[in-house]
């Protein structure tokens, strides 16, 4: 399906690259095609909606018809128009001290293994991070962010077992971090489901607690239209500072990492691309924006043409 | 009540006219797909007698009829063995979740259930399980850490026929089904399975997360194909994912959902109801 799409695109692009003329019937049928395709990737039914809408104003503009070639012209429109949406480069972390970093999301989508791959990576660039398992709900979920710490040789602070309250655990946190020699902190919370406003409730209190300088939403690559609800309850709450796009090792084609951004204007900071620790990294938008229309033969096409 | 169908209906009609687009954006909203939502405009445009008053129940009995009335349920257990029962999905659906779900549902109705922790490979999901059987008393068999799961599944098959058990039911780890070897290892799963009792493992179901877009189909094609699947569970009914994806499964390779995840809690766990489900997508 996704093939098929992609070489109904390609064939779009093609055909109105080839024009000399364009009339209002080639843009319509373009623009159709490309709405598809945008919603077959889960791009949001508004944002893909007024995307169409900009990009069909522009294409019926000057600077198309006054231009020699009118269909290399939209497909630039188009990939510009993506391209915008997500973002230029990706965007770093603050860690000015005190440097406290929150992790929230929906469950499931990747919060403890997250925490554990930023724990990583600032690791490896010098820093020297101290994990928090601020996750009292998940069965094992202390368990298994301790594994993870282990594995990567990080301090990890373990609630005692029977814990229910996640800013007495903070707290608790905080002092034992005065004896561990950490420049930053991560703290794993629980997944929740943002209509859940008693758990919402909760994440709102440990973050006026905390006062972290960075609360990084973690989303699902396959999260379906959904994702603008999720991260604009989320950005309420807690004040999202960036978003967490996961499991992209998988054919999910991301079209929530494009809906969130242009919704909320939340960059995306990171990816993560496997289950291993080290599978994991600053964002590039622009693959991205390939991957959502399975274009980048497209792409590709246009630039050197 | 009735607020909310003045709700429905202003927002379908525009003037006397139905608002399509309006109806079509409802069902992309419930992630059924864009290609089957506007397969069902063109199917209720083409229907006569409709009216932005009727438009919403026929819409329903559309999508409706596309499931079976009464959802797969699992089959008896065969003489002098267990059921096996093989849980099975991508990264972070809810698959240890369901599986302990699962296994207090059936031995609530009196069942004999063993569970089977095959994830040996995330951290702490042995925990995870154990925790979950401890707290609702269900047997356990436990892989080590890192031991093949085809083994650790074969373990707990030979405890399951020795102690009489009706029900095995295995939690395998997350794996996205892009990752051939990984799929793989659910073939290899199944063979072993088989080797104590040829007809197992007798129901394969993929847990599918409410909250999933368009790749949800992805998913259940590609496991279908490594490990052939009864039943889908789709979890997370509690969020504000309308678990559209079900009908995209269904109408593509007529695999219905039998079970619901309303929660994180044991009994947030509901059998597939098709009335109530089409009633909540839109
Ligand atoms: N393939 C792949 N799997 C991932 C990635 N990130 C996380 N996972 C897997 O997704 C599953 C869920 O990850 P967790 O880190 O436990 O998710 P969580 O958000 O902490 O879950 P809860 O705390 O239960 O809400 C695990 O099987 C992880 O190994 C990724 O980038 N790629
Ligand atoms: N709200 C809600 N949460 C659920 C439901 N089912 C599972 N969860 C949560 O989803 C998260 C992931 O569940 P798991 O059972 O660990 O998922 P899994 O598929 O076994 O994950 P991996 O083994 O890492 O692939 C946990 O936080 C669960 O509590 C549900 O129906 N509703
Ligand atoms: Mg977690
Ligand atoms: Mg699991």
């Amino acid at each position: 399906m996704f093939s098929l799409l992609a070489d109904k695109l390609d064939n779009t692009f093609r055909r109105l690259r080839g024009l000399g003329k364009i009339s209002e019937k080639n843009i319509a049928d373009a623009m159709r095609d490309i709405r598809l395709a945008l919603l077959e990737a889960d791009v949001e039914f508004g944002v893909a909606r007024d995307f169409i809408a900009r990009v069909k104003e522009r294409a019926m503009g000057q600077e198309v018809l006054k231009s020699i070639k009118p269909g290399e012209q939209i497909v630039k429109i188009f990939r510009d128009e993506i391209a915008s949406l997500l973002g230029g480069d990706a965007v770093g972390l603050d860690l000015t001290d005190p440097a406290r970093i929150m992790v929230v999301g929906l469950n499931g989508a990747g919060k403890t293994t997250t925490s554990a791959k930023l724990a990583l990576r600032l690791k490896n660039e010098g820093r020297r991070p101290l994990l928090v398992a601020c996750d009292l709900v998940r069965p094992a979920a202390v368990d298994q962010l301790a594994t993870l710490a282990e594995q990567i040789q990080v301090p990890v602070y373990k609630p005692a077992p029977g814990s229910r309250d996640v800013v007495a655990v903070a707290r608790e946190a905080l002092e034992w971090a005065k004896t561990q020699n950490g420049t930053v902190m991560i703290f794993d919370t629980a997944g929740r489901q943002e209509v859940d406003e008693a758990l919402i409730d909760e994440l709102r209190h440990l973050h006026s607690f905390l006062s972290p300088r960075e609360t990084l939403l973690v989303v699902d690559a396959a999260t379906g239209q959904q994702a603008v609800g999720v991260a604009q309850t989320f950005d309420r709450a807690v004040n999202v500072t960036g978003i967490v796009l996961t499991k992209l090792d998988g054919d999910a084609r991301g079209g929530a990492a494009l809906s969130m951004r242009s919704v909320t204007g939340k960059p995306i900071k990171f990816s993560g691309e496997g289950e291993k620790l080290d599978q994991f990294g600053p964002f590039v938008p622009g693959r991205m924006a390939d991957r959502i229309l399975g274009m980048g033969d497209i792409v590709g096409l246009v630039e050197h043409a | 009540m009735a607020g909310f169908f003045k709700k429905l209906l202003t927002k379908f009609s525009r003037g006397t006219r139905i608002d399509w687009d309006e109806l079509e954006a409802d069902l992309v909203t419930a992630d059924i797909g864009i290609r089957r939502a506007m397969n069902i405009v063109d199917q209720l445009r083409e229907s006569r007698g409709l009216d932005a008053e009727n438009l919403v129940e026929s819409t329903r009995e559309v999508i409706r009829q596309a499931f079976p009335a009464t959802p797969p349920s699992l089959p008896a257990p065969p003489e002098g063995y267990p059921l096996v029962i093989l849980v099975v999905g991508v990264n972070g659906t809810g698959k240890t979740t369901s599986a302990a779900k699962l296994g207090h549902l059936l031995q609530k109705q009196g069942g004999k259930v063993l569970l089977a922790a095959a994830d040996t490979f995330r951290a702490a999901a042995v925990e995870q399980l154990q925790s979950w059987a401890e707290k609702l008393s269900l047997p356990l068999y436990k892989g080590a850490p890192g031991q093949d799961p085809a083994s650790v599944c074969y373990e707990a098959h030979a405890q399951a026929i020795r102690e009489g058990c009706q029900y095995l039911i295995c939690d395998t780890a997350g794996r996205l089904h892009t990752r051939h070897n990984l799929m793989e290892e659910l073939s290899k799963i199944r063979r072993t399975l088989a080797k104590q009792d040829a007809s197992a493992p007798h129901y394969t179901m993929l847990v599918v997360d409410a909250t999933t877009g368009a790749n949800a189909l992805a998913q259940a094609r590609e496991f279908h194909k490594a490990t052939p699947l009864d039943a889908v569970i789709i979890t997370k009914m509690d969020g504000s994912g309308k678990g559209g994806v079900a009908v995209a499964i269904m109408d593509e390779m007529q695999i219905s959902p039998a079970f619901l995840g309303t929660g994180e809690q044991a009994d947030d766990f509901e059998t597939f109801n098709r009335d109530r489900y089409v009633d909540s997508l839109l």
